[in-house]
């Protein structure tokens, strides 16, 4: 199904560290923007949740971070950036079921150690950057047909 | 599988009420980690879970849930509520814990997302 637009869209959304009351916000009104569109549904699912995994990741990892999207009539390019701890080892990251979470993000219900491998699953492009100490970058590129 | 039959099924309280006269839903899982939704979740489904946090309606949003069941007789907040009732994602309490309550469904014939 083409684009209601031929134009680029793109917008952000600031994201803080450890607020869970707000979590998974931008990834709904990101969700929103995309149906608006008339994005097909099965690629407005596979957007949202790897949107959405990242986002907790912000949230639950970093003390602050901006999501961004770019949605083109080719493609939808999610970016999140953060200032937090990074990660040192991101092979280990992105292997399904390793996790750091500690016990109380783990009582709400995150941990399982499967987003990084949710937003790869559902990305046609991933990449993931990170410095110790000073923050992590994830980017997604969801093709559209 | 209809809201009815679901309610009548886990002697379950109806917290949030659907207003979509089509409800049907047609699989179903049950998990209390997020991400194991997301990545084991079918459209159209139901969700059992134990966890009543707000970011589970968010989770049910963003991956197509149709329905939340709480099992041990778990109250949402009003938070949840209200979100769920944003979302029109209705929200029902059961006394049953987690295992029993997917025995229920699934004796009933509603299959599990994986294997649908
Ligand atoms: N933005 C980030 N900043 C710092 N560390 C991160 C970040 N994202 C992921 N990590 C690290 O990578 C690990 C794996 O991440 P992943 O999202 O796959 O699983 P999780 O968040 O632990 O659990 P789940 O996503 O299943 O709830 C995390 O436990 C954490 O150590
Ligand atoms: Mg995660």
């Amino acid at each position: 199904m083409p684009l209601n637009t031929d134009k680029t869209i793109e917008g952000s959304f600031q994201l803080i560290g450890g607020d869970f009351s707000i979590a998974g916000e931008s990834s709904a009104r990101l969700k929103s923007i995309l149906t608006d569109l008339g994005v097909q549904e099965d690629i407005i699912r596979r957007a949202s949740i790897a949107t959405f995994e990242a986002e907790m990741n912000v949230i639950i990892y970093a003390a602050a971070g901006t999501l961004h999207y770019e949605i083109s009539p080719r493609q939808i390019r999610i970016t999140l950036v953060d200032m937090g701890p990074g990660i040192k080892d991101i092979d280990q990251a992105m292997q399904e079921g390793y996790s750091t979470a500690p016990d109380w993000v783990r009582e709400m219900g995150w941990g399982a150690g499967m987003g990084l491998p949710n937003m790869k699953k559902n990305s046609d492009e991933f990449k993931i950057d990170s410095v110790v100490g000073e923050g992590t970058t994830v980017e997604m590129v969801i093709n559209l047909p | 599988m209809k809201l009815e039959e679901l309610e009548k099924l886990l002697q379950a309280k109806v917290v949030v009420d659907s207003d979509n006269l089509e409800f049907n839903i047609d699989s179903a899982c049950s998990a209390d980690m997020m991400s194991s939704v997301l990545y084991y979740h079918t459209p159209n489904s139901l969700l059992i879970t134990s966890l009543t946090q707000p970011h589970v309606v968010r989770t049910a949003e963003i991956a197509g849930i149709k329905i939340i069941v709480f099992v041990l007789n778990k109250q949402p907040d009003q938070v949840t509520i209200d979100l769920a009732k944003e979302k029109h994602i209705p929200i029902l309490v059961t006394p049953y814990c987690m295992y029993t309550a997917s025995g229920k469904l699934f004796e009933a014939g509603l299959p599990g997302c994986l294997n649908k």
